[in-house]
């Protein structure tokens, strides 16, 4: 072999490298915003059994571009949304007169609920997510309607209520009360559902860092929502995410707020714990 | 008249002989995987099957798998194998039972049933996320899976 063939050669096998197998790996960058570090990679709870080596977050699975715009709040879009959350929070609206400021004085007051939930409440045995707090407080304590689970108002509350815990450690609790919605979301991940007979696990636990078409498939963690979607240009709750990773298996769907989803964010967030609330992440 | 009328009888026996030799997605015969007999009772179309691969409403192949002669369609997927060589690897039936139903070849294989029904848990009606009834349209038509048979059929080292 010439010197020049061997070149080609090996310009080849690069570029075959390049299409069929490279880039698998997510990237191994740090998440600083503001001067703080968030944690993007930890050790998996014990509660996993094993079934990821390690935690990794959605956001070191998307591209540079992507990864660089949610390290700056300038940049990050979502952000915007946060805005509009902090006018509603300062809002009366329902039949009482209040707003949320009125019983709760400023959204930092919610700091650390991100991390926690969803959650069981020992006392009604229901599971709770932000969602699930934020219409409880609308209906039963301001005489307001309940907002819908995907109106702009409620992601918009999500996304600041998620914010005041940014950096902090997910840290769902999966026992006690828990314990049996965490064993139904569990069963619910591992069901293969639809047509095309995938489960979360599938695609998430078994191919995460594979590419599906031109989707880098990431462990699907929950610590970055609400997540502002470039190609939506708006917020999407867990559970709305959810919903279109099972509409793609040609399954039925199960509703936002049903019981089933309920549990599986319950199970999905607990897969993260020890990963960092992003506060508010954005994914292409 | 008589005649006519009889060409057109036996026209019309023909096409019904073709629609019987159609193997509905409930009577395909697996033999450790494969599937010996034609499930349109027709040879499949290369061309056509390469769209078959391609296309994401269709088979969406290339979502899964990559391959040098499939490197014109853009943004192979990584989850299952490349495909060079695949006709070398695998006969013409055992490509019809692997894309028909792959379960059969390897067992809870992550690769979907495109020659399927029935016997899901909760089926939708395609990519609507609304409830559909089974026995659901399978994914590919008979034919459908000929032409992607025929096109992996030149998948040669
Ligand atoms: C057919 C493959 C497939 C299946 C099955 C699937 N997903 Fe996904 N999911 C994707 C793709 C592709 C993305 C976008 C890329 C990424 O973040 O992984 C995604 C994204 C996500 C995300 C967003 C992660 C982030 O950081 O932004 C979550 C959460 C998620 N999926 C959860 C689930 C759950 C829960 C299930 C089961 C009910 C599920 N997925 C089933 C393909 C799938
Ligand atoms: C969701 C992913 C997925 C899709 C979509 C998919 N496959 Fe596969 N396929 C796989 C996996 C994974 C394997 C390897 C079998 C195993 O170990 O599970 C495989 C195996 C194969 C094989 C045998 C591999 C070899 O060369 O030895 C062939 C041939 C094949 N697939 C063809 C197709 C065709 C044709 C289509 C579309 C009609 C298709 N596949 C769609 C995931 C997929």
């Amino acid at each position: 072999m010439t010197q020049r063939t061997i070149t080609a050669a090996l310009a080849a096998t690069a570029f075959l490298g390049f299409a069929f197998a490279g880039h698998a790996e997510p990237a191994n960058d740090t998440l600083i915003i503001d001067g703080s570090e968030i944690i993007t990679r930890a050790a998996p709870a014990a509660h996993l059994d094993g079934a990821l080596t390690e935690l990794i977050s959605g956001w070191q699975f998307r591209d540079t571009e992507t990864r660089a715009i949610q390290m700056d709040d300038f940049d990050n879009p979502g952000m915007i949304f946060v805005d509009r959350g902090i006018d509603s929070w300062n809002t009366a609206d329902g039949t009482d007169g209040k707003s949320c400021a009125s019983c709760h004085e400023g959204p930092e007051s919610m700091k650390g609920l991100r991390a926690v939930t969803p959650r069981v409440d020992a006392k009604s045995g229901k599971v709770m997510n932000i969602e699930s707090y934020i219409n409880d407080c609308r209906t039963t304590r301001m005489g307001a309607e309940a907002w819908g689970d995907k109106a702009e108002a409620m992601t918009d509350m999500l996304a600041l209520i998620s914010l005041q815990s940014r950096g902090e450690l997910v840290n769902v609790a999966v026992d006690g009360a828990a314990a049996p919605i965490y064993a139904q979301g569990k069963e619910i991940y591992y069901t293969r559902y639809g047509q095309l007979e995938l489960s979360c696990a599938n695609c998430h636990e078994d191919n995460n860092g594979n590419y599906i078409r031109s989707d880098h498939l990431s462990q699907g963690q929950t610590n970055g929502f609400p997540v502002y979607r470039l190609k939506d240009a708006k917020l999407t709750s867990a559970q709305g995410r959810f919903v279109g990773c099972v509409r793609d298996t040609r399954a039925e769907t199960f509703k936002i707020g049903s019981d089933e989803f309920n549990a599986l964010e319950l199970y999905v967030a607990s897969r993260g714990n020890g990963l960092a609330v992003e506060g508010v992440s954005v994914r292409n | 008249m008589m005649r006519q009328i009889l060409i057109g009888m036996t026209v019309s026996a023909f096409c019904a002989g073709a629609a019987v030799a159609q193997v509905a997605p409930e009577a395909v015969a697996f033999t450790e995987g494969a599937v010996e007999q034609s499930l349109s009772g027709a040879a499949g179309n290369p061309e056509e099957g390469k769209k078959v691969f391609a296309t994401a409403g269709l088979g969406n192949c290339v979502a899964c798998h990559a391959a040098e002669i499939t490197k014109d369609i853009p943004f192979p997927g990584t989850v299952g194998p490349t495909l060079d060589g695949a006709a070398d690897r695998w006969s013409e039936a055992q490509l019809r039972g692997l894309v028909a139903n792959a379960k059969m070849t390897f067992d809870g294989t992550i690769m979907p049933s495109f020659y399927k029904t029935s016997g899901y848990i909760r089926p939708g009606d395609a990519y609507t996320g609304k409830a559909g009834t089974e026995p659901l349209p399978p994914v590919l038509s008979a034919q459908q899976v000929e032409d992607v048979v025929a096109y992996l059929m030149t998948f040669k080292e």
